[in-house]
């Protein structure tokens, strides 16, 4: 019995000082639930560039002096960061499950994920009810806060309406004549909701432009052969495409192969991840947006932000022996964001970890900079980001054996985002009232 | 060219491509009963293998006759079909030979899911693009239009393929002797057929024509994770309408498909993905066992 005491004693001590060491150092810590897709088609898109980016910035924030100012201090407000990583495939029932794993099991500080406008749309109810702090870092359907309202969930990135306006105006800027126009773009809600926010941009800036043809193959169909021919046949003046990943490659491969290319413009919202893959098969002279200013278009910016986006773009750059595209970008602004906030509000509380409910407060209306902008958290009282967007012309440089944007234009945020309590889609049929361009 | 020409050329070209993914999901249902799922992942293996064989071969210095690239792509799906065919037949396939229908579907569909992994484990998640042959047979110009001369090659390898399994089944010993094992596999090995090795045979040439399909599409499209499933579905459309175990079946169930779709990408392209199943649909009304199974008294 005595002996038993003196173990169970020991045990105690030895329980006591276990939890205070864990206590202390989850207060030395912050732990960050990473999902992103690591599988499917848009894990060589979006989800494993996206990955690297994080993680490559997660190891130079926790260096302490591998950033620019403001960011060259360690980690989260001094707190060491660590993440864990799920894999977003498995559809949104399963990302529910996820979700309650990371924030019930492992106990993350905040969860930092999703890609797919269907776990953007299933995941906030949870992450309300658990009251966790979330963000969204990625996906593009506005419908996360026109049709709900969520107090732990953020959007650090703008929604895709803004790719689409953004073509439009850069058609009108750059003069180009569109009598008629057309769309191929993927059979789901993304590249349903694009064609949708691209016409009725056209609708405004080019009334009298007239609408060829819709096409809308499967995603993942990967042959475009009738298609082209469709277009061929229909000859429009352009033709706009959100595709993304392989079925963007297989379209630009198999068009450019029949010429759809010289008998009509090629305007690709979101298609900059293609250039590292097809390089100079990438044919010259598209009008490619890269949903932000991300990618070559935040290269060739310069501008104040030059110095943290060459040091995030020569880091990713040797770190994986290609230039980052746009999903890195985005996991970037998030990452910064979520720096941002996390010591705002620990300014406010004293230096302490902060709880979610501090983060929430410190989170709301935001600002910050990162490579792909200035970021503001200005809609849906301060939960969803409008930033800027660029589009631009692609232009093989030989000589350099590498894709260049040339002729790029610039839109300010509240250029080409709604303003606050105004949705996408009405804004833009009453003609952008109160846009804000330069 | 008219509207109707643009149809049949488009339809033709997308109806051959059908053909060759379908025509060995056919092979293999025919002779050894088998709904093969893991056809789809066949397929992407062999979409693989020509992108490195092909990206291989060019690092070799393949520029210099780069009319070699069409060797590797065949000899990408012989080597897919001789490692696999066996290797799913022998090591797994016979132990569930005369089994429920359902349960060798849930099997070869356990294959399809475990290959994709394997597929991820090789190749990763990145792309891999083999262009070089999809644009060295130059364009052809049918009035107005610009096709790409590889599309037509792509008909000419599906008439091949049709000819050569039609006449193997119907012109030779060998054909005599499976469309035996097809018949009646009991009568036929007390006749001192080697069932097993049919089956090992079939299967391996199903395989061969899953992987032909993969590779010769390689050239046209990014290659990545994910390229199996969607083919699986419509090659199922397409042998379904012809019949399950047809060959003829699969020619005409890829004709139907093919020209049914393309008249829709021009006249009603919000229709694209309805008509396939439509005109599956439609056959099943009038002929559930497809266009040209035959139908079978059931054995009790």
């Amino acid at each position: 019995m005595k002996k038993t005491g003196i173990y169970g004693a020991l045990s105690a001590v030895g329980l006591a000082a276990g939890l205070a060491g864990s206590a202390a150092a989850q207060e030395d810590t912050f732990k960050i639930g990473i999902i992103t897709f690591l599988s499917g088609q848009a894990a060589e898109s979006f989800g494993v560039p996206a990955l690297n980016g994080g993680k490559l910035l997660i190891d130079m924030m926790n260096k302490g002096d591998a950033l620019p100012a403001p960011y060259n201090t360690k980690g989260f407000g001094g707190m060491n960061i660590e993440y864990v990583v799920v894999d977003e495939a498995g559809g949104a029932t399963k990302q529910v499950q996820e979700f309650r794993n990371l924030v019930q099991r492992e106990e993350v500080d905040a969860v930092l994920g999703y890609v797919s406008s269907g776990d953007c749309l299933a995941v906030p109810p949870v992450a309300d009810e658990l009251k966790a702090f979330t963000i969204l870092y990625d996906c593009g359907t506005p419908r996360v806060f026109e049709d709900g309202k969520f107090e732990y969930v953020f959007r650090t990135a703008a929604h895709a309406t803004m790719d689409n306006i953004s073509l439009a105006r850069y058609l009108k800027s750059r003069n180009f004549d569109v009598p008629t126009y057309a769309g191929l773009n993927q059979d789901y809600a993304f590249g349903q909701d694009s064609w949708a926010d691209f016409t009725a941009s056209m609708t405004q800036i080019y009334p009298d432009a007239v609408i060829k043809t819709a096409l809308f193959p499967k995603f993942g169909a990967g042959q475009y052969g009738t298609e082209i021919s469709a277009l061929l046949r229909e000859k429009p003046a352009l033709v706009h495409s959100s595709n993304w990943g392989g079925d963007l490659q297989g379209f630009l491969i198999q068009a450019t192969a029949r010429g759809l290319d010289k008998r009509s413009q090629l305007v690709l919202s979101a298609g900059d991840h293609v250039i590292p893959q097809l390089q100079d098969k990438m044919p010259d002279g598209i009008f490619l947006g890269a949903r932000g200013v991300n990618g070559l278009a935040a290269y060739a910016r310069g501008g104040e932000l030059k110095e943290l986006t060459d040091t995030m773009w020569d880091a990713y750059e040797a770190e994986y022996g290609v230039f980052p595209v746009q999903a890195p970008f985005r996991m970037w602004q998030a990452l910064f964001g979520l720096k941002t906030a996390v010591e705002k509000a620990m300014a406010d509380n004293g230096g302490k970890k902060p709880n979610d409910e501090e983060l929430v407060a410190a989170m709301k209306g935001l600002e910050w900079d990162a490579p792909s902008g200035h970021i503001e958290m200005a809609l849906a009282d301060g939960h969803q980001a409008i930033q800027p967007n660029a589009i631009g012309t692609t232009k093989w440089n030989a000589d350099a054996g590498k894709m260049e944007l040339v002729d790029v234009e610039y839109y300010a945020a509240r250029c080409v985002n709604p303003p606050e309590g105004t949705k996408a889609a009405d804004w833009i049929a009453q003609g952008f009232p109160g846009a804000e361009c330069d | 060219m008219d509207l109707f020409a643009t149809i049949v050329v488009d339809g033709l070209i997308y109806a051959g491509w059908l053909f060759i993914v379908s025509v060995g999901l056919t092979l293999v249902f025919g002779v050894l009963n088998i709904l093969n799922i893991a056809h789809g992942s066949l397929y992407a293996i062999g979409a693989y293998a020509s992108a490195s064989l092909v990206g291989a071969y060019f690092a070799a210095g393949g520029d210099a006759f780069p009319y070699g690239s069409y060797a590797a792509l065949i000899l990408a799906a012989v080597l897919v079909a001789v490692v696999l065919g066996p290797l799913l037949e022998r090591g797994l396939l016979k132990y569930f030979y005369g089994r429920d229908e359902v349960l060798n579907v849930l099997v070869t569909y356990a294959v399809f899911l475990i290959l994709e992994d394997v597929m991820k484990l090789i190749w990763g998640v990145n792309p891999y693009f083999v262009y070089e042959p999809y644009t060295l047979l130059g364009d052809v110009e049918i009035g107005p239009l610009f096709y790409v001369g590889y599309d037509f090659a792509v008909i000419a390898a599906a008439i091949i393929v049709g000819l050569a399994v039609w006449l193997t089944l119907n012109r030779t010993q060998i054909g005599k002797v499976v469309l035996a094992v097809i018949h009646d596999a009991e009568m036929s090995q007390t006749m001192g057929v080697n069932v097993q090795r049919i089956y090992l045979g079939a299967f391996t040439a199903g395989a061969f024509l899953a992987a032909l399909g993969g590779a010769l599409t390689a050239p046209m499209i990014s290659v990545t994770p994910g390229l199996g499933a969607n083919v699986i579905i419509v090659a199922f459309a397409v042998v379904i309408i012809g019949g399950l175990g047809s060959v003829p079946g699969a020619a005409i169930g890829a004709l139907m498909v093919g020209i049914s779709r393309a008249a829709s990408v021009h006249l009603l392209p919000e229709a694209e993905l309805f008509i396939v199943y439509f005109v599956m649909a439609i056959v099943l009304v009038f002929r559930p066992e497809g266009l040209f199974a035959k139908t079978k008294a059931r054995k009790i």
